[in-house]
């Protein structure tokens, strides 16, 4: 692979203070590359840390450790007029579409937000960009004047998008952006958000638990489990040869229409252990079917098994073998 | 198989019943709602509520009053007469004259004065003091938070009605300085946590993680985000304390602790025409009916303020 990277996340922190001097390892020693242009999605469980690794590459939550590279250089050690570069060339879309919108704010106020702080604009030309905007993303102009709650939660998304798209970003960091639209509604934003790429040639971090939607927008995912990622690769090998039990787990559970359902649902057993007190060794040992004493004893890298496809399993060759 | 009509009855259209009309996309800016700024749409919504306007005129009335009567009424709000004692409302004297022979329409007006004012006065103070330390709470957050937020809970937790005749008596309250401090040295402790929820809970929306996501500078977050969505609530909440504040006014005079004669208030006219309450009802009727009127108003006009400020009730 000779095309640049993006983003180059090594072993990845964040922790959260909880109550009783606890800490909730949300993201855990997470490691992964993102290609210009490409769009690379983190699935798992509710509560694996899919969000807080999205945030964090973007600044919001400051990282515990690790290094997170952008264009190569050290996110954190960045200089003023960087971090400046660096919040236009980095947005982000929301999950709920009614709580990323000011409400006391018209859209077109929405919008111009962050042309003020970076682009130099006169009031007439930030109207007219607002209108284009909002043209491309499927809206029409007279949306401007209007208040976030008299839109629905679709057009409420694009607004989402055309505040992104008004910093003319490189990269934008998708946020579960689909999870909390009708399944009419999730097709066209994901298409429109599809268009967009190809138009711009934006680069995607795509965040979600929708397996069949990932499957139809990444060019490579990233399994997460408990704060770790347990298995990265481009997408078709991934749907066609899970390696990683989790993996094999999950996608045994994405229901089928039409066809019969290929090979037997994976039932695993137990709840998924809180990110306080994960289990020793692979995260995954307390819940894997194949779990062996080196597994609860040591924690599983991520290995390159096949070209591009990466999994973090100690038994990954003798069960795929 | 169900029978299927054929044949359209004959009453239904025919293709020539209809014609297209077309529609002229060079006028569909002229359909675009004028563009609005959240203030005059706000305003504009008020402005709708009829009753909550005329809450505000019969206030605004009342407040004219409570200035211009003292000045030009022919009788002194001091002045006593004796010739004139407990006279029932006439030409001369529109309320009647209380037992030392003063003018109670000069008077119920005069007392206006000071109960509206230690009300506005008093809504003001706690919540100027409620939002710096609600904010300062919000802001720094941690244990600075955790401190403040339990010194608003110890404060609270204590009878208001106790520290305000508590206050009363150790300040000895005869001037209105005094009686609004006794009143609001605890009154400020839910506006505190009204702003502190608040802040909190916006500073942490969606909306300003997305604009420290694009790189707004935290000022202009606080200045575009935090305050107008704040201070709404803040508005709604000055009105309705208003008259929280005339009624304990009106309590503390009744039971003599007030504003002290010759100057009075609502509430000590009240007090005073309840000893004639028997043979004298006009006494205590025309200051009770101001207090009640006029925290009727204040409460109608929060009601609609509250309505107006809150855009996801816009039609």
């Amino acid at each position: 692979m000779t095309e640049p990277y993006l983003f180059e996340v090594n072993d990845l922190c964040r922790y959260f203070p909880a109550k009783k001097n606890g800490i909730v390892k949300a993201v855990d020693g997470v490691s992964f590359r993102i290609r210009q242009g490409e769009t690379f999605s983190l699935v798992g469980e509710s509560g694996c840390g899919k969000t807080t690794c999205g945030r964090t590459l973007l600044g919001v939550y400051p990282k515990t450790a690790g290094s997170i590279l952008w264009k190569g250089r050290e996110t954190c050690q960045l200089t003023r007029a960087e971090l400046k570069q660096f919040k236009r060339e980095n947005q982000m879309i929301f999950q709920d579409p009614y709580s990323c919108l000011d409400p006391r704010m018209t859209i077109g106020t929405i919008i111009q937000e962050g042309m003020r702080v970076h682009f130099d604009l006169p009031p007439r030309a930030r109207d007219q960009r607002v209108a284009e905007l909002l043209f491309k993303v499927g809206l029409t102009a007279d949306f401007a004047s209007r208040f976030p709650h008299e839109l629905s939660g679709g057009q409420r998304q694009r607004v989402g998008i055309a505040r992104a798209l008004a910093m003319e970003p490189s990269f934008i960091v998708c946020d579960e952006p689909i999870a909390a639209l009708d399944v009419s509604i999730q097709a066209q934003v994901v298409n429109l958000m599809i268009d967009l790429q190809r138009d711009l040639g934006l680069t995607y971090l795509f965040i979600s638990h929708d397996l069949s939607m990932v499957r139809h927008i990444s060019d490579r995912i990233g399994v997460m489990y408990l704060g770790t990622l347990v298995e990265v690769s481009d997408t078709d090998p991934l749907y066609d040869r899970p390696m990683h039990p989790y993996t094999q787990a999950l996608f045994s559970a994405i229901p089928a229409v039409g066809r019969r359902q290929s090979g037997k649902r994976i039932r695993l057993e137990g709840e998924i252990p809180s990110p306080m007190d994960p289990p020793p060794g692979c995260r995954f040992s307390s819940r894997c079917p194949h779990a062996a004493a080196q597994c609860r004893q040591t924690s599983p890298s991520l290995r390159e098994l096949e070209p591009g496809h990466l999994v973090a399993c100690h038994r990954a060759e003798e069960l795929n073998g | 198989m169900s029978q299927i009509k054929k044949n359209p009855p004959s009453d239904a259209f025919a293709p020539g019943d209809f014609e297209i009309v077309g529609a002229d996309t060079a006028q569909s800016e002229r359909f675009a709602r004028r563009p609005v700024t959240y203030w005059g749409d706000a305003l504009r919504r008020f402005r709708q509520n009829k009753l909550a306007v005329a809450a505000f005129f019969l206030l605004l009335l009342i407040t004219i009053m409570t200035i211009a009567v003292p000045m030009l009424s022919p009788y002194d709000y001091a002045k006593q007469d004796l010739k004139v004692r407990k006279q029932w409302p006439s030409a001369d004297h529109w309320f009647g004259t209380d037992d030392l022979g003063r003018d109670l329409f000069t008077r119920v007006w005069q007392g206006g004065r000071v109960s509206i004012a230690i009300g506005v006065l008093g809504a003001l103070i706690v919540a100027a003091v409620g939002c710096v330390y609600g904010g300062i709470a919000a802001y720094f957050g941690g244990w600075v938070d955790m401190l403040m937020m339990r010194i608003v809970e110890i404060l609270s937790s204590v009878p208001n009605l106790l520290v305000i005749i508590m206050m009363s008596i150790i300040l000895d309250s005869s001037s209105i300085p005094t009686l609004l401090l006794a009143m609001t040295i605890t009154g400020w402790c839910p506006v505190a946590r009204l702003v502190r929820s608040q802040m909190l809970q916006i500073s942490r929306s969606e909306y300003v993680m997305a604009a420290r996501v694009m790189g707004v500078p935290p000022l202009q977050i606080v200045l575009r985000h935090m305050i107008p969505n704040t201070l709404s609530l803040i508005i709604v909440n000055i009105t309705f304390r208003v008259p929280g504040f005339i009624f304990s006014e009106a309590f503390l005079s009744y039971v003599g602790l007030g504003v002290q004669p010759p100057n009075t208030s609502w509430g000590a006219l009240a007090s005073a025409g309840q000893a004639n309450l028997l043979f004298y009802p006009y006494m205590m009727l025309f200051p009770s009916l101001f207090i009640a009127l006029t925290m009727l108003c204040f409460t109608l006009m929060g009601d609609g303020l509250r309505d107006a400020l809150d855009p996801k009730l816009r039609r």
